[in-house]
């Protein structure tokens, strides 16, 4: 454990000095060095101009990931339950996955507007498939006789479901909704960065039209950490469940 | 084609077609979506036309320029990380983190650095890919099994044509893997990039249609991305299954 700490503090150490190193080299209006950068994110942060633009990417960000789970979920279940909806759906789900979805943007912009729903629906078109395709190999992963044990002990549809089918799938699940959670954060940020007024994304771009360098670090630097705590904690309810299946 | 492919198929004829329909009824404006025949009529016009190819094969360009960095300097560093147990063990967490931030949150960092260049879309490409690499990479060094090393040692094989004739082709599966990541991560970063803010390509292009209220060119050229995405995706899912099969009779 100690071991481990030692080497993450190694690589931090690695990072600042590559990049001090970096500003050295480039100079101080293209990348300003981690000092005063720090200094400006302790002074930013707490500002209401940053409140505000978190606040407007969470909301969207909470949004988009109830429409990412919800229809991801209900998607995985039908494909994953009914055995031809998911031989005939599973290539398309998968070359969308892999599509740029930004190239989209655009029609979500002209459906919507600069509006909340915009950024919203782009945010959970790339969290909905991970979701969908983790969902349905689940359930395609139970073994068969799973199913047959619950029909010897003759539990009824509900019970098995809570029984036998949720505990089975609900690591893999997980892993669907972890990723499902990294990509709508990504969906959301990228529309505020292409074309919005609001939210932390549209204060990285502006920051940088601006030339301020510290804040646009700054910004990227909090969305870095929220991302890196957020995923630590849903790998170590992925980790736990693992442990107990 | 098999049963399931023609329900396929018929899937996506009926999507298109119901779209079309909805188009040409008035259901959906033609100022929001135009009718996916259109968009057919104007990308064929645009290519015959010229006007974007210069951008359309930076853009490529850049893709596969990005691609090829990431797979041979993943690979590397992949063999590196795996010859130094020590290193790969900090490097660990760094790995089951990266794909959870959002990197183009550095992408106006690369360009406060680097200048409103190709060089940070370049480099946008590759640090997307890369890690999709390593990873790969490491993962197929560990399948390979101890008794091929085994038998390099009992037929005095160097360390070198070790790698080359044992170990690269038991990693191999794995490090197609790789490559397929590398390809859709590398594109999806390279188009992004070009959205947010580029000097040129196929990403600036579709922005400008959208912001001049082009909508044919703007269709057009997003129907050029989606094909291709599939295609490529079509073929490397091809390669992937042929290999398979080969292995699967290979084995005794």
């Amino acid at each position: 454990m100690t071991k481990r700490v030692v080497d993450t503090l190694i690589i931090v150490a690695v990072i600042l000095m590559f990049w001090q190193g970096l500003h050295w080299l480039v100079g101080e209006t293209a990348l300003p060095g981690p000092v005063p950068t720090l200094i400006y994110l302790v002074k930013f942060v707490p500002t209401a101009r940053f409140a505000e633009n978190a606040w407007a990417t969470f909301i969207a960000f909470f949004y988009a990931l109830i429409i990412s789970y919800s229809l991801g979920l209900a998607l995985g279940l039908w494909m994953g339950a009914h055995r031809l909806s998911g031989a005939v759906g599973e290539p398309i789900l998968i070359s969308l996955y892999t599509l740029p979805k930004i190239t989209l943007y655009p029609v979500v912009l002209l459906i919507f507007g600069l509006t909340l729903p915009g950024r919203v629906t782009f945010g959970a078109m790339h969290g909905v498939l991970p979701v969908a395709l983790l969902t349905m190999n689940a359930i395609r992963n139970i073994p068969p006789v799973y199913l047959k044990a619950a029909r010897t002990l003759r539990l009824s549809k509900w019970q098995t479901t809570a029984a036998v089918l949720t505990p089975a799938t609900l690591p893999e699940v997980l892993s669907g909704l972890r990723i499902g959670f990294t990509l709508t954060l990504l969906g959301v940020l990228l529309a505020e960065m292409f074309a919005s007024k609001h939210g932390l994304g549209f204060l990285i771009i502006n920051a940088m039209q601006i030339l301020q360098t510290e804040e646009m670090i700054s910004v990227a630097i909090m969305l870095f950490v929220f991302a890196v705590l957020a995923n630590a904690l849903l790998l170590w309810l992925e980790h736990r469940l693992h442990r107990r299946a | 084609m098999s049963r399931v492919g023609w329900i396929r198929l018929a899937v996506i004829t009926i999507a298109v077609g119901a779209l079309e329909l909805a188009c040409r009824t008035g259901l959906i404006d033609h100022r929001v979506v135009i009718p996916p025949s259109e968009m057919a009529t104007a990308l064929v016009r645009l290519l015959i036309s010229g006007q974007v190819n210069d951008q359309i094969a930076r853009t490529f360009g850049i893709v596969i320029a990005a691609v090829a960095i990431a797979v041979v300097l993943g690979f590397a560093l992949g063999l590196v990380i795996h010859a130094v147990p020590r290193l790969r063990q900090a490097l660990e967490p760094f790995f089951a983190t990266y794909y959870a931030v959002p990197i183009f949150i550095f992408y106006p960092v690369m360009i406060a650095i680097f200048g409103l260049s190709a060089a940070p879309i370049v480099l946008m490409g590759v640090a997307n890919a890369i890690v999709a690499m390593i990873i790969a990479t490491l993962t197929g060094l560990d399948r390979v099994p101890r008794v091929l090393t085994k038998v390099g040692r009992v037929h005095r094989m160097g360390a070198f044509s070790t790698a080359l004739r044992l170990k690269l082709p038991a990693a191999a599966p794995h490090l197609f893997t790789g490559v397929k990541l590398a390809v859709s991560y590398g594109f999806i970063a390279v188009i992004a990039s070009e959205f947010i803010l580029a000097p040129a390509g196929l990403g600036r292009v579709i922005s400008d249609a959208y912001t001049d209220f082009n909508n044919p060119r703007m269709y057009a050229l997003m129907l050029l991305l989606v094909i291709v995405a599939t295609v490529v995706n079509m073929l490397l899912h091809v390669f992937d299954q042929r290999w398979a099969e080969r292995r699967g009779i290979g084995r005794p």
